[in-house]
């Protein structure tokens, strides 16, 4: 059992604060996810679970029993670090040893507790070996083994895999999200990569600037997001946003006049919006279809497209100097400032208010 | 004209011809002492100078009866070891703490240090002299040793930071998460990472205690006189005896030179440390 409480927690460095009040629930046996842009928190967050860093107020709890003042060694916590982090004088073996001889264990619990880890990191043949004498990848893997020895209450992975390179990353990403389902642990991982968000995670958690600004399945956060940042930071590639104005609201449906002159109407909920307020569009590049220009009111002209073989990438410039990505079949062909029309998918739209939150659509809250 | 090849290897032999000069200009003393040390008396003195001559060892035989070389030679491995001991007690706390636990203020404590091995230490001889000699410290090994380990304290704290400074944060940290004591961390992580820097760190400790006469000769008899305050009594008031003077000279210089020797490859890598990757 392991379930992790943070509550309200706050840390400074200096007159900076870096964490503004962090409020989150960990369950058992979930894969949560930290994930933001650089310098917004999610590093230290982890670290401040781990005990590497004092807090400067709130509470964190394993299983309802107070760990914040507690060191590092007492919280039950293993840790894998970006740099590996493996002891440069140790073998493999001494390396995940080290935590068990620390602790005392009988002996032939270690090197039983070792085996197994090598068995399922396929470690066995190196475990003689220095971690020098080891690829990029075969220290990532001790630096697992060495958490996996200790079967600690949570797993806390900080960038594990930026240093990989990416073919690498994609293999130690299957692997991980192995791992999770094999030996049924807590795991809490860092990353800014929204790639590792989405497909490791059971629970993926938005920070910016020291906040949380959504919490969720990687589904909901991709179809439901809360905010224009969310929004933009989950999806790849990006959302492209229009600003508008709102120029009708109705039962269950918005119209906004882009910046081009076109207008969209949107099915949302415009209790909270007014009429003639600023408020922005957003829409995935898969949702967006490219028509001929008479079928449709927003124009404009092909800018760059790049063409992935499955998929092509075709960045269009609006009327209104808007910029826009939609995605196209592998197969289709077009040329650098081709005229054309744009049609969105307005169901799949999002609508943002002048706050950047989200506007809600009915159906949702029907449901 | 030169072809860049000719070029290139005209640059190497001039490069090896110089290093050489320097070699030699840098061990020409200590060969002269050397060869002055079998000379007679007569020899030592006469110009200009001679380079054959019939080797003699009764400058040696010389300074043994007149001087009790072993009470000297105990004296100095005593107050060196002493103080390198002591110092590295000290230093490697220190230099951990501010290598990983910096604050604003701890460059400003490094060069403050630093600075105080600036000071002519003939400026606090006489303070000094009195608060040993108050609590009669004067000629002991004791106070010897307490003298050597400050003065070297602020080079090795400062070695012993450069050298951890180059160690990962996060391996110390996976350590704390291991779940090592303080004790621990530094035992069996810190130290054995840093090793061949702090073995430099030792090495020229040692060989700085070994060579100090500044203090030896002015806080210390006869008791506990290293082997510097043997040297320093062979130049005495009814002339130089140059022949003996430098066969006690050998005689002092040479375990330390035998050890470097010995040690040279250890030095040579701790000091480079950090400078070639």
């Amino acid at each position: 059992m392991a379930n992790l409480t943070i509550k309200n927690l706050k840390k400074s460095f200096g007159d900076i604060e870096i964490l503004k009040g962090i409020n989150l629930e960990i369950k058992d046996n979930e894969f949560v996810v930290f994930v933001g842009p650089s310098g917004c928190g999610k590093s230290t967050l982890l670290r401040s679970i781990a005990g590497l860093e004092e807090v400067t107020s709130g509470h964190i709890m394993l299983d309802h029993k107070e760990i914040t003042d507690l060191a590092p060694a007492k919280r039950d916590l293993a840790m894998v670090f970006q740099s590996y982090a493996l002891y440069p004088h140790m073998s493999v073996r001494k390396n995940m040893s080290f935590a068990l001889e620390l602790a005392k264990e009988n002996k032939d619990v270690i090197s039983t507790k070792v085996a197994e880890a090598a068995r399922i990191l396929e470690l066995e043949p190196l475990l003689e070996r220095k971690p020098k004498e080891l690829s990029g990848g075969q220290r990532q893997r001790v630096a697992i083994g060495r958490a996996i020895v200790r079967q600690p209450k949570v797993f806390l992975f900080d960038e594990p895999l930026s240093n990989l390179d990416a073919a690498l990353r994609v293999q130690m990403r299957l692997e991980l999200a192995r791992l999770h389902h094999d030996l049924n642990a807590t795991m809490i991982y860092v990353t800014h990569d929204q790639v590792e968000a989405m497909t490791l995670a059971d629970k993926v958690v938005v920070l910016n600037q020291g906040r949380i600004e959504q919490v969720g399945t990687p589904l909901e956060l991709y179809r439901n997001p809360a905010n224009r940042f969310v929004a933009g930071f989950l999806g790849m590639p990006k959302m492209s946003f229009l600003p508008g104005k709102v120029t009708a609201i109705d039962v269950a449906s918005v119209t906004v006049e882009l910046t081009s002159g076109a207008s969209v109407t949107l099915p949302a909920s415009g209790e909270n919006l007014r009429k003639g307020s600023a408020a922005t569009v957003g829409v995935r590049p898969e949702n967006i279809d490219v028509v001929e220009p008479s079928e449709s009111s927003l124009t404009g002209y092909m800018d760059i497209a790049e063409s992935l073989g499955s998929d092509t990438y075709c960045y269009v410039k609006t009327d209104g100097q808007e910029t826009l990505t939609v995605r196209m079949p592998g197969n289709f062909a077009c040329n650098y400032g081709d005229r054309i029309g744009l049609r969105l998918h307005v169901d799949e739209c999002h609508l943002f208010d002048e706050q950047g939150n989200a506007v809600q659509k009915p159906s949702r809250m029907a449901a | 004209m030169l072809s860049l090849k000719q070029r290139r290897s005209l640059n190497t032999l001039l490069m090896g011809v110089l290093a050489w000069g320097v070699a030699l200009a840098i061990f020409f003393p200590i060969f002269w002492m050397l060869l002055t040390s079998f000379k007679t008396e007569i020899d030592a003195f006469a110009t200009p100078p001679q380079l054959f001559f019939s080797p003699t060892l009764e400058n040696y035989t010389l300074v043994n009866e007149r001087s009790d070389y072993l009470h000297f030679a105990w004296n100095s491995v005593v107050v060196s070891f002493g103080s390198t001991i002591i110092g590295m007690m000290l230093a490697v706390p220190a230099a951990y703490s501010m290598a990983f636990f910096e604050t604003k203020r701890t460059k400003g404590t490094l060069l403050w240090m630093l600075s105080t091995k600036m000071l002519p230490p003939v400026g606090v001889l006489v303070p000094i002299y009195l608060l040993f000699k108050d609590t009669g410290l004067l000629d002991t090994k004791t106070g010897l040793v307490i003298i050597y380990t400050l003065i070297n304290l602020p080079i090795m704290i400062w070695m012993a930071y450069t050298y951890f400074k180059e160690i990962p944060k996060e391996v110390l940290e996976a350590a704390r998460m291991d779940g090592s004591t303080l004790f621990q961390e530094i035992w069996r992580v810190l130290l054995p990472m840093s090793k061949g820097g702090l073995a430099a760190t030792v090495l020229l400790s040692l060989i700085l205690s070994w060579n100090e006469a500044f203090w030896s000769l002015n806080l210390t008899a006869s008791e506990s006189a290293p082997l510097t305050a043997l040297i320093a009594s062979y130049s005495s008031p009814e002339g130089l005896f140059w022949a003996k003077l430098s066969a006690v000279s050998t005689l002092a210089c040479a375990p330390i030179l035998i050890f470097g020797w010995i040690s040279q490859k250890q030095l040579v890598r701790g000091l480079s440390f950090g400078a070639v990757k």
